[in-house]
């Protein structure tokens, strides 16, 4: 009789993986059994059908699995009786592995819509398919006594269905019923009385129908709730939540809904309908929404409901709500009741509460499909901590943490070849994140059994991960990778480029990085492979005015590009007509000089962040202080109008490249000739269009001037403006047209939040030299 | 100036410009000291020293003779010390013009005698033109600490009080206003001014205050960093609470500086159990140097050896030490 192992490794603990063995194998007519181990699953099985049973486990894994191999083995030994589910021996077992927080599955979602089920309109139904799993883990191993759900004893039909291997919830920690699991109830912040009601989710949707602004508690934190298509409503909420301009998310029952005010293709359905169901950002069509939900921008962010409850309230409304995160802006999000009734009573009347509490907050994901491609551009709830395997000839040993970046914060640990990303924590600086990340450190080195043999960090001093990683390493030893090689690595990693294959040719453009030469990097190309780089070419560098108030107000850059492309007096004599000259006029442009001049606060850099800022300035489309990072480059590639984008390549502004090592690349003739454009009257639209034209193209030409050179063909784009999707659609068709082989960011963000992965990455190729000499 | 090699015209120089006016007692070449507070069993003698260097040389509310007195005076009365002989080493350079030479010197002798020290010993070297910035200063101090006295920044606790003397800011924001070309119209002083009188003055109606600094260079941030790192606590202010100049908060938003790392030449930040900062408090400003005293924060328990500041919105702010310039952090 044939009888097989099989050794399976993947996403194959916690997701339902050994009841659909179990149910596959008695459906085959095997015997044998199922169990964890330390790398995965052992299925072991004697029967006619076991050589097809690789094959048919494949075609028929539970949603949530995922395969990455299968070692077979040959076994002898007589057949057993049956098929049966091996549990784990206590300690003999290690972990089983936390998934991400997966949105409710479509069996759940039967339940909860079946009046005769018991799980009839209960907001916490679960199953191993689908519903939380980070969000209330505590501490490691993953079983129900360390999470938020150990207070909820299961009711004996709960615990039945957690027992028995053939049903959905076998082994499913945080199976619930109305019986015996959480509950939620609506609070009036007012009065701090309980509205009473049959059915919470209901009158939820009928308070907000009646035009109040609420607040949710959900999976992994607090949102504020409102009527997206409600003007007055909008306009209140920003005012509360003290948000002046940033765009507000939303949350709508379907795509019908959505589809109503946004074009939504088959790539983008799937990424919205994905267990994941993160906030996808989708370009406006057809009907309109108050200008106020997100102004100045093409593109709107919209998610489906994740959870039963979300599901509940949306049956009775087929229009979009915002969803934003529970805070004031600059103030850390809630996680508790309590914190939302001392922090939202001023921005809510109503709030939807219960009695699970997070362990782990976390934010919603953002995606956006560029190019055709989900890119994930804030890595959080439905990713996190989902692991990244590392290009298959990277050693498996060294256990490092990489620290991260100080903004979009996320932190990376490696073990076995895998890199575990945390989820996207934020801004460091802000006190509570901070203390986030020190849990987060510890939660994820007790999740994965992780001890950090050492610590990578950024190499700006000030970065606060920097400073905390020197902080808890305690001999270890740090090393420092600069800020656009990890991004490239970043992108390295993620594509699978193996240590073997030698350099690329890495495009970072981004805000800012501390540079090897003491300047503020951020619109370079370098040779690069994870060991090291080489700077091959850069933006031209141009002081930042007052350092980070020039990351805030795009003027100050405009001014600086403005003084070292053409000089003031030619400026003020040439464009005269425009009204810069004025607006200029009304800034301390004499300290600004002296400042430039004497170097005071006014380092150099090659930023492309903040050229574009300078060009959105210029341009009229921002102008001074920024309410949220990155606002004046967002407007400005909203503004372009795609009709102008068809145009012939002449359209395009002219940058130049000037010889030297590194090359430089310098955008004062292509401002000159925005300005011109100005004075003859051009729209925004065409001159944002022209200038990414212009950008892109000259990108494109130095990236193939340096292909030729280095004999490269693999360019890898990574950085914060590759959320600029013009930008990237544009340069992409040219590199790829010219026949270069283009890597670029899908699993994690282009951004900061991906920078932590790339410092993985260069420290366990580095880590390589050090062992094999 | 030209006299350099220490001949016939240094001699002269040095009688008519600093000995004239430092009149030390003898010509000998040590100075000799007798107090009766080094008698006192117990008493602990303090001896520190520190370089100045500040362009433009004068400047609203001082130059770089008051701050080379102010500074080492400082230095030792945040330690709980009587500052009592401080000695005083130029380096000039060759060209310097004698007249502004007589007025730093003289201020010198004027801000000694304001904080009651005696400058008694020093020297004089003069380099080539365009080896030095016009004059370099270094001053050292003695002073003596009385018995029992003990300031200690490792002794900070939580729930001990934050109190600062001045506005902040306001000599940083001077310096770069002075410097014509930055073109700032600010009409801020330095905060230059010897602290020993107002230590005195708490000391003696808040025996247990923990510890002081002078938050010079790196500003209030610092000293605030390096108490928390010292003491172990954390340390909470509140930006509400901040005494800033609003010329200064002009100032700074145009540079794009924090005036929390702006460098201060007569601003200290003390820690003092919450029983006697009333009393510290009202003490402090009492003095001249002090009236603008203000509580700002206290050590806490949380987040050991970090600054969290309130902000005025409502958050918490990580206000740490910076180790390089400030340059931008946001990617
Ligand atoms: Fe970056
Ligand atoms: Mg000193
Ligand atoms: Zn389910
Ligand atoms: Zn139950």
């Amino acid at each position: 009789m044939l009888a097989l192992s099989l050794i399976i490794r993947g996403q194959v603990q916690g997701v339902g993986f050994r009841p659909t063995v179990w149910r596959l194998a008695r459906e085959c007519g095997l015997t044998g059994d199922v169990k964890n181990t330390g790398e995965g699953v052992e299925v072991r099985i004697w029967g006619e059908m076991a050589e097809r049973f690789e094959a048919i486990l494949k075609a028929n894994l539970p949603g949530l699995a995922r395969i990455d191999s299968i070692a077979r083995h040959s076994l002898s030994g007589a057949a057993p009786q049956s098929f049966e589910i091996v549990n784990s021996q206590e300690g003999s077992v290690t972990q089983l592995a936390v998934t991400p927080d997966m949105a409710t599955c479509p069996d759940c979602l039967d339940e909860i819509r079946d009046p005769f089920d018991r799980r009839y309109r209960y907001p916490f139904n679960n199953c191993t398919n689908c519903g939380p799993r980070f969000t209330i883990v505590q501490s490691g191993p993953y079983d129900r006594a360390r999470t938020t759900m150990a207070p909820f004893a299961m009711c004996e039909d709960c615990a039945d269905e957690f027992e028995t291997p053939a049903d959905r919830r076998f082994h499913a920690q945080p199976v619930a019923c109305p019986h015996c699991g959480p509950t939620v109830w609506i609070e009036d912040l007012k009065s701090g009385a309980r509205v009473e009601a049959d059915d919470s989710p209901r009158l939820l949707a009928d308070l907000i129908l009646a035009g109040h602004i609420v607040a949710i508690r959900g999976l992994g934190g607090v949102h504020l709730a409102c009527d997206a298509t409600n003007t007055k409503t909008v306009g209140a909420l920003r005012i509360r939540k003290r948000r002046k301009a940033k765009a507000f998310a939303m949350m709508a029952r379907d795509l019908k809904v959505i589809g109503r005010y946004v074009a939504i293709s088959t790539v983008e359905a799937a990424v919205l309908t994905s267990p994941a169901a993160p906030i996808l950002l989708l370009y406006g069509q057809g009907e309109t929404l108050p200008e106020a939900v997100a102004p100045g921008l093409s593109r709107l962010g919209f998610m489906l409901p994740h959870t039963p409850l979300h599901h509940l309230m949306f049956e009775h409304l087929d229009r979009p709500l915002i969803m934003t995160s529970g805070n004031i802006s600059g103030h850390p999000q809630c996680t508790t009741n309590q914190e939302i009734r001392d922090k939202l009573s001023g921005i809510v009347d109503f709030a939807l509460m219960h009695d699970r509490e997070i362990a782990n907050r976390i934010d919603d994901s953002v995606v956006a499909v560029d190019l055709g491609e989900a890119r994930i551009l804030r890595r959080a709830r439905g990713y996190a901590p989902q692991a990244i395997t590392l290009p298959d000839d990277f050693p498996q040993d060294p256990c490092i943490l990489a620290m991260g970046s100080e903004l979009k914060n996320t932190f990376c640990l490696t073990q076995k070849g895998q890199a575990i990303l945390s989820q996207h924590m934020g801004d460091l600086e802000d006190a509570a994140t901070n203390e986030e990340q020190r849990h987060n450190l510890a939660l994820f080195s007790s999740l994965f059994h992780h001890q950090a043999e050492q610590l990578i960090v950024d190499a700006h001093p000030d970065y606060l991960p920097t400073q905390f990683g020197y902080e808890i390493a305690q001999g270890r030893p740090v090393t420092e990778v600069q800020h656009h090689h990890a991004h490239i690595a970043a992108c390295m990693a993620e594509n699978g480029v193996r240590l073997a294959d030698g350099a690329v040719l890495g495009l970072a453009l981004d805000g800012s990085g501390l540079g090897d030469d003491g300047t503020i990097w951020g619109g370079e190309v370098l040779l690069a492979d994870y060991q090291g780089y080489q700077r091959l070419a850069h933006l031209k560098p141009v002081p930042l005015p007052g350092g980070a108030a020039a990351v805030r107000e795009p003027w100050r850059n405009a001014y600086a590009h403005v003084v070292s492309s053409m000089g003031w007096p030619q400026f003020a004599d040439r464009f005269a007509g425009l009204d810069l000259e004025e607006r200029f006029g009304a800034q301390p442009l004499a300290t600004l000089d002296a400042m430039m001049r004497k170097g005071i606060n006014a380092p150099l850099s090659s930023s492309c962040g903040r050229l574009f800022d300078a060009a959105a300035a210029l341009c009229g489309v921002a102008w001074g202080r920024q309410s949220f990072e990155g606002e004046a480059a967002m407007l400005f590639e909203a503004a372009i109008d795609r009709q102008c984008l068809k145009v012939e390549e002449r359209a395009a502004y002219p940058f130049v490249i000037r010889a030297g090592t590194p090359l430089q690349l310098d955008p004062a003739p292509a401002l000159e000739a925005m300005l011109e454009d100005r004075l003859k009257g051009a729209s925004s639209g065409l001159l944002s269009a022209r200038f990414h034209l212009g950008l892109a193209e000259a990108l494109a030409r130095l990236t193939l001037i340096l292909a030729h050179q280095q004999r490269i063909n693999i360019v890898a784009l990574s950085g914060g403006c590759f959320q600029n999707a013009s930008l990237f659609a544009l340069l992409h068709d040219r590199l790829a047209n010219a026949g270069l082989h283009i890597l670029s960011h899908s699993k994690v963000p282009c951004n900061d939040g991906g920078l932590s992965l790339g410092q993985a990455a260069i420290g366990v190729a580095r880590s390589l030299n050090v062992m094999g000499g | 100036l030209a006299h350099g090699g220490g001949g016939k015209a240094m001699h002269d120089l040095i009688d008519q410009i600093f000995a004239a006016r430092f009149k030390p007692q003898s010509r000998e070449d040590q100075a000799r000291l007798k107090h009766p507070a080094l008698l006192e069993p117990g008493a602990q003698l303090a001896f520190t020293t520190d370089s100045f260097v500040v362009s433009p040389l004068e400047f609203p509310g001082g130059d770089i003779g008051k701050i080379s007195v102010c500074g080492t005076v400082n230095d030792l009365a945040v330690g709980g010390a009587l500052p009592l002989w401080l000695s005083a080493g130029f380096i000039l350079e060759e060209g310097f013009d004698i007249a502004t030479l007589v007025r730093i010197v003289e201020s010198m002798v004027c801000t000694a005698e304001e904080a009651g020290v005696s400058i008694v010993t020093g020297d004089t070297k003069v380099v080539d033109k365009g080896k030095g910035d016009g004059v370099f200063i270094n001053t050292s101090g003695v002073g003596v600490i009385p018995p029992g006295r003990e300031l200690l920044a490792s002794s900070v606790k939580a729930g001990d009080v934050a109190i600062v003397n001045h506005r902040l800011g306001d000599h940083g924001a001077a310096i770069l206003a002075a410097r014509g070309d930055l073109a700032l119209s600010a009409s801020i002083a330095s905060d230059c001014q010897p602290l020993n009188g107002l230590m005195e003055a708490v000391l003696r109606v808040a025996p247990h205050v923990r510890a002081a600094r002078d938050a010079t260079r790196g500003g209030l941030a610092s000293s605030l960093n390096e108490i928390a790192q010292e003491a172990g606590v954390g340390i909470e202010i509140e930006e509400k609470l901040l005494p800033i100049h609003s010329e200064v908060r002009g100032v700074s938003e145009i540079l794009g500086l924090d005036p929390l790392y702006l460098a201060n030449e007569g601003t200290l930040v003390l820690f003092v159990p919450e029983a006697e900062a009333e009393a510290a408090l009202s003490a402090m400003k009492a003095t001249s140097a002090g009236h603008q005293s203000a509580i700002i924060g206290r050590a806490v328990k949380d987040h050991p050896k970090r600054v969290i500041m309130q902000t005025l919105f409502g958050g918490r702010r990580i206000v740490d030490m910076l180790v390089g310039e400030q340059l931008p952090r946001i990617c």
